[in-house]
Formats: C-alpha cells, sequence, structure tokens
C-alpha cells in the first residue's frame, strides 16, 4: 500500500492536565474525503487541532507523506499544505470579506485556488466583499471560512462542523460545493454531527468516543447498529 | 486664536508619543509602561552620536533605524514571552525596563536636562499675520504628527501587513492557522512603534529639553491622548493628542503652574462622561 498523505499513529493530545485524545489511529490516502463522527467532547476538534498544529504532540504521532510533523508550529503546518476550517468558522471581524479571504493566501502555496476562483464557487463573497465578514449571514460567512481555508491551495482540507447552527437548506447549498473543491484531486476530512449526511459524502467513515476511535470502515457498509453503537457506546 | 495654534503644535508631538503606544495596545493588546521612557532614550541616543562628533539630523537619522531594530529585538527575545491572558506579566516587565532605562541613562548622561541643536531650526518662525507668529520646528512637527497618522492609517487599512496586524489582533491562533507566526507580526509592530517612538523623541529634544527623570511623564501624556481619543483609529489618537495639547495651553495661559494640571481634569472629566474615548471602537 502506498504511504497515505496524512496519517497519525496513537495521536495522543491533552488539555493542562485533562486527556482529549488517547491513542488515535488514523490514515487519509491522496483525494480520499473521509467523515469523522461522534458526540460532543469525543474529541474530533480537538483531533483537528492535532493535525494542524494548535494543540501540541509529540513528533511522529502526526505524519505528512510519511515525515514526521507532529509538535510543528500552526504557521508553518499550513506551508505543508494542511488547511482547516475552524468550528464557529472564526471569521476576522476587523477584515472585511475580501480581506479574510486574501489572508488565507498568506501561506503562499501555488495551485488552482486564487480570489476569482473562490467568488466563481461562492458568487455572493464576491457580491459582499467589502463589508465587515462577520455582518454576514451564518450560512455565508461558512463560505468565507472554507473559501478562506481553500485560498491557501491546501491538499488536505479539513472542515470541522461546517453545518453547526445553520439551517438544513443553508447546509445543503454549503455541501454542494463540495464535489466542486474535491474535483482538484484534494483529500478532505469533514467532522460532522449529522451521521447519515457523513456517511453520504465520505468514502470511509471513523466514529469518535471519548478520545479514542470506536469504529472505522468504508461508509456504505457500516450498518445504523454498529454507527449508533460506536457513537453511544451501549 | 494663538492659544489654540500654540495648542495644537504642542498636542501633535503628543499625538506622535501617543501613536506609538496606540500601535502596540492596538495589535498586542501590550501595555508598555516604559513607552515614555523609550521616548526619552531616543532623544538620548541621537544626543550620544552627537557626542560622537555626528552632525544633529545624521544622528536622528541613524537612530530610527536603530529604534526599529531594538524594538523588533526586544518583541522578540523578551516582550512575546509576557504576552497571554493575563496582562501583568508584561507590566511588570516593561515597568522594569523604565527604571533599568532611566538609571542607565542617569548612569551615562548626568541628570542635567539636555536638548539636541537642531542647527538654529528651534528658533525659526513663521509669520502668520499680525502679531501671530508660529515655530518653524512646531509646525514640522505637526506635518509629522500628520503624515505619521495618514500612513499607519494606510498601512493598517490597505496593505498585507497592516492586514496582518488586525488578523493577529483578532484572533492569533486562527492567524496561525493562515500561516502568520504572530511573534514575528508583533515584532513587526513593535519596531514600527519604536521607530516612531524615537522620532517623537528626537523630536521633543530639539523642541525642548530631555532629562532622564522625563519618561513617566511623557507616559502618561501618551495615555492621556490615546484613552481620550479612543481605540477606534489613529485619527482618534491624533485628535486625543491635539485636544491634550490645547487642553494644556489653555491653562499655561491662565497660570504657567496650572497647565499640565488643566490637562489632566480634562482628561478625567472625559474618562467620566465618554468612557470610550471621543472615536471609539465601532463593531
Amino acid at each position: 500500500m502506498t504511504t497515505p498523505i496524512l496519517s497519525t499513529q496513537a495521536l495522543k493530545a491533552f488539555y493542562g492536565d485533562a486527556q482529549a485524545l488517547f491513542g488515535i489511529d488514523f490514515e487519509l490516502a491522496e483525494s480520499e474525503v473521509v467523515a469523522i463522527i461522534g458526540a460532543n467532547g469525543a474529541g474530533k476538534s480537538t483531533f483537528l487541532k492535532a493535525l494542524t498544529g494548535l494543540v501540541k504532540a509529540s513528533p511522529n504521532e502526526v505524519r505528512w507523506r510519511g515525515q514526521a510533523i507532529g509538535g510543528q508550529s500552526a504557521h508553518e503546518i499550513v506551508r505543508l499544505g494542511l488547511a482547516l476550517v475552524p468550528e464557529g468558522r472564526r471569521l476576522f471581524p476587523s477584515l472585511s470579506v475580501e480581506e479574510n479571504l486574501l489572508l488565507g493566501a498568506q501561506a503562499q502555496r501555488s495551485g488552482p485556488w486564487n480570489l476569482a476562483r473562490v467568488q466563481a464557487l461562492f458568487p455572493i463573497l464576491k457580491e459582499k466583499r467589502h463589508l465587515p465578514a462577520t455582518s454576514l449571514s451564518g450560512g455565508q460567512q461558512q463560505m468565507v471560512a472554507i473559501g478562506r481555508a481553500l485560498m491557501s491551495n491546501p491538499e488536505v482540507l479539513l472542515c470541522d462542523e461546517l453545518s453547526l447552527g445553520l439551517a438544513p437548506i443553508v447546509i445543503r447549498e454549503i455541501y454542494q460545493a463540495l464535489p466542486q473543491i474535491c474535483a482538484e484531486g484534494m483529500g478532505v476530512v469533514i467532522v460532522e454531527q449529522d451521521v447519515s449526511l457523513a456517511q453520504k459524502i465520505s468514502t470511509r467513515l471513523y466514529c469518535f468516543q471519548e478520545g479514542r476511535v470506536t469504529l472505522q470502515g468504508p461508509s456504505a457498509a457500516l450498518t445504523r447498529d454498529q454507527i449508533s453503537q460506536a457513537y453511544f457506546g451501549i | 486664536m494663538d492659544i489654540l495654534i500654540q495648542g495644537i503644535l504642542l498636542g501633535s508631538l503628543y499625538a506622535l508619543f501617543a501613536l506609538g503606544l496606540s500601535l502596540m495596545f492596538g495589535v498586542m493588546r501590550l501595555t508598555n509602561t516604559a513607552h515614555g521612557d523609550f521616548i526619552i532614550l531616543g532623544a538620548f541616543g541621537a544626543l550620544g552620536a552627537m557626542a560622537c562628533g555626528l552632525s544633529p539630523w545624521l544622528s536622528a537619522l541613524l537612530v530610527l533605524p536603530m529604534a526599529w531594530l531594538v524594538g523588533y529585538g526586544l518583541q522578540k527575545t523578551v516582550l512575546n514571552q509576557t504576552l497571554g491572558k493575563d496582562p501583568v506579566p508584561s507590566l511588570v516587565v516593561t515597568f522594569g525596563i523604565s527604571i533599568v532605562i532611566q538609571n542607565a541613562l542617569l548612569e551615562i548622561f548626568s541628570a542635567d536636562p539636555r536638548s539636541i541643536d537642531s542647527g538654529g531650526l528651534n528658533t525659526l518662525s513663521l509669520n502668520l499675520g499680525g502679531d501671530l507668529s508660529v515655530g518653524v520646528l512646531p509646525v514640522l512637527i505637526l506635518g509629522l504628527a500628520l503624515c505619521a497618522t495618514l500612513f499607519l492609517q494606510w498601512l493598517f487599512s490597505s496593505t498585507a501587513m497592516g492586514r496582518a496586524f488586525r488578523a493577529v489582533s483578532d484572533d492569533p491562533e486562527i492567524a496561525a492557522l493562515m500561516g502568520l507566526n504572530s511573534k514575528t507580526v508583533y515584532a513587526q509592530a513593535t519596531g514600527l512603534a519604536f521607530l516612531l517612538v524615537a522620532l517623537a523623541g528626537v523630536l521633543q529634544g530639539m523642541r525642548t529639553t530631555v532629562s532622564p527623570a522625563d519618561g513617566p511623564m511623557l507616559l502618561l501624556f501618551s495615555f492621556e491622548a490615546v484613552i481620550m481619543g479612543g481605540m477606534g483609529s489613529f485619527w482618534g489618537t491624533l485628535a486625543g493628542g491635539l485636544l491634550l495639547g490645547m487642553t494644556q495651553q489653555l491653562g499655561f495661559r491662565w497660570d504657567p503652574g496650572w497647565g499640565i494640571w488643566c490637562g489632566h481634569v480634562v482628561f478625567l472629566t472625559l474618562l467620566v462622561l465618554k468612557p470610550q474615548g471621543l472615536f471609539p471602537k465601532t463593531k
């Protein structure tokens, strides 16, 4: 088997004295779409933070194309080609929509994504480009957050709860953009609370519970019983 | 009329003092209690270079890049370690630096007030018609204060560097995800602030006299200008500085001993009536 683009071995993470991850083994192949599901506090967001360097990990616990990158700073890891759409969007309030997007290009990686391409994907961002980013609606803000991450031309895009706090119709609109994003061969990791949505959009699925992987496999092959057992631990 | 003009000219120097403080607080929420002492250090830096035989203007020019380097280095090595949710470490460390600077200057230059020779510029004046005349140096300072404010406002609103400053100020964690090293961005901001500080110090030394113990007073003026102006923009800081200068000048006219006191009273009154300052941040 070829080396996965992104993998973790026995990844542990802590917030002070509290341990949040208890040895996560994870793999993502090139151009693969993988979903991570789990209840609140299962460690999904912490896992993405550990991948991107926002939460510290030991060097060998996180590997990028086989190379140990755990413990590197967030501003170095993004240059490798790993971008995060953070939970709750976290746009820069004192920057306009366009400035938020331009800041995403700070990592200066070359590739297919630029301002015009992101604005073509989400036309509303062109229309509202001069408005303060946080004046937009929740769905539009999520588009800015996705566009901002794409601007760094990542090889792997991590999305943390894109549907959080959004209306179902808006969620559908956001996820409709996903095939266009994946068309370039980008790997995608999606953390999602909505289990059936996660199953539908991904090829493989991981289920986290209390900082451990309780289930993994091809999304289509997993049954509802298997998932609910892994999800709730009953 | 004369008082107002003199007040604006004095206030423009205060505005220059305050811009650096406003910049550092705005980008990294760092309150530099050694700010006034760095202004004095800038002036003495120029005096030191002159003592080595350099001309006053060359010394002043030499001090500016030096100040940028000192600011950048200080932020990288010391101040970055003090930043965090708790403001106390940075206050204590800059307070300590303030004491070190004051005593080092006292040791090297003695307590005597000194002045930077501006080659006669400080005695030249312009006649504005009638019995109204203004000094050339104060007018130059006003021009520099306006330029500095315009420049900072442009830098923050229209350049990639300004965008980075605002982004790390908003959310350093997410800024790191975008590839910004907040510690380097902070160092750039402090470098820029120190460049302004040194410029203000040299001008202060040319306009009047500086002595090693003057720092805390200048810090107070800078604070008053920043707070009266509000944190909304650098124009607010400029307005705060001008307002402070005008009220002090009015006080001086009333009684030479009461000028600075008048400034403090107006500051306190404004703080009670409009604690957000004249131009508060609108979000």
